[in-house]
């Protein structure tokens, strides 16, 4: 990690000593080259936007510590847009101790999930406030176990998840003995479930999940529940629906909606969950 | 002495770790119980009313036992 750290700052410098002689080659190959020309033109220093960032520190080596927050400050002019850019500078040049979850910077993986400013949201699809005399603060995931920093002990999560068996279940193979097929209408029940990441923002944004998580499924999970349920290939329905048919794995949402206020990714789990509902019911 | 609730959980914890050694192979015993003394030895300067820290060692005692109770594994080194 050191070597790679050492290597990627000599090839900034070489890259941003190349700058001056514009070599087009090497600014279009890499996109921190750019980033290296804005800090090496002169001005640079004249206009730059420091920005201060609090985040949640807390090292499990030391447990008698308590949590505290860390401020850093940040020039805007020469961080990336976004949190995780953010982030990502901090640990490389500021603090190399700050721990945090990152791996596809594009909202795909759901790794970067973390409580920036309040809310819920992926790092990597969070841009940074402009304005400049407001902190930010980051937080991990309210309500869940802290493995360190910003790191949450998601390990119950997906248990739930493995519980409600996230997989195709059938007994009869398909007609002709090759892929299970679907109607055009059926595919487009799947559309805006089988987009979730399960970065877990939804099921730890819900006060009932807060108070009941270890029984309750919470959004993401019923989400993905509901999923399977409205597949039309799947036939194991009537054991999925039994499965839900408790009080307390489906029936403590009540319908606070944070989930779908929250979702990085625009889905709905208040939806998903009150189809479930509804089709319990009748 | 009156134990409070979360002595009696570490004191379970401990239990249990015994208890699952003896699930182990004879020769190798000595090992997984030396190694679950240690283990608590080395925290047992915190203060008992610090209760943050003593229930995230209890989650991480507990997390490390159903690693190490795994039939997999037949002996431990430190």
């Amino acid at each position: 990690m050191a070597a790679l750290r050492s290597t990627s700052s000599r090839l900034l410098a070489t890259a941003s000593r190349h700058a001056f002689k514009s070599t087009a080659v090497m600014s279009r190959s890499m996109a921190s080259v750019a980033d290296a020309t804005v800090e090496s033109s002169p001005n640079a220093s004249s206009d730059s936007r420091m920005k201060s960032i609090q985040v949640y520190r807390w090292n499990p080596d030391s447990p008698t510590e308590k949590p505290r927050m860390q401020t850093y400050k940040l020039d805007l002019n020469k961080t990336g847009p976004m949190v995780l850019d953010a982030l990502v500078r901090i640990k490389n040049e500021i603090d190399p101790t700050l721990t945090f979850r990152r791996s596809c910077r594009e909202g795909i993986c759901g790794s970067c999930a973390m409580n920036i400013n309040g809310t819920n949201t992926l790092a990597c699809l969070c841009r940074i406030p402009t304005d400049t005399s407001a902190e930010m603060k980051i937080y991990p995931l309210p309500h869940t176990y802290v493995v360190k920093d910003l790191v949450p002990d998601l390990t119950h999560f997906y248990k739930q998840y493995k519980s409600i068996k996230p997989y195709l279940q059938r007994d009869t193979p398909s007609p002709d003995g090759k892929e299970y097929r679907q109607s055009k209408a059926d595919r487009r029940k799947l559309d805006g479930l089988y987009e979730c990441i399960l970065c877990a923002c939804c099921s730890t944004s819900c006060p009932s999940y807060w108070w009941n998580s270890e029984e309750y499924l919470g959004p993401a999970i019923l989400l993905q529940s509901y999923r399977w349920l409205a597949d039309s290939r799947d036939e194991k329905k009537a054991q999925r629906k039994a499965a839900l048919d408790n009080s307390m794995s489906l029936y403590r949402c009540h319908t606070i909606l944070n989930c779908s206020r929250t979702c990085p990714k625009g889905l709905n789990p208040g939806l998903a969950i009150a189809e479930i509902k509804k089709e319990m019911s009748f | 002495m009156r134990l409070s609730g979360l002595q009696k959980e570490v004191l379970a914890l401990y239990r249990g770790c015994l208890r699952e050694s003896r699930k182990k192979p004879e020769a190798t015993r000595p090992h997984f119980e030396s190694f679950a003394r240690i283990e608590f030895e080395k925290s047992i300067n915190i203060d008992k009313k610090d209760f943050a820290a003593v229930e995230f060692l209890l989650r991480k005692g507990r997390r490390q036992l159903e690693v190490y109770s795994a039939p997999g594994i037949k002996d431990i080194h430190r």
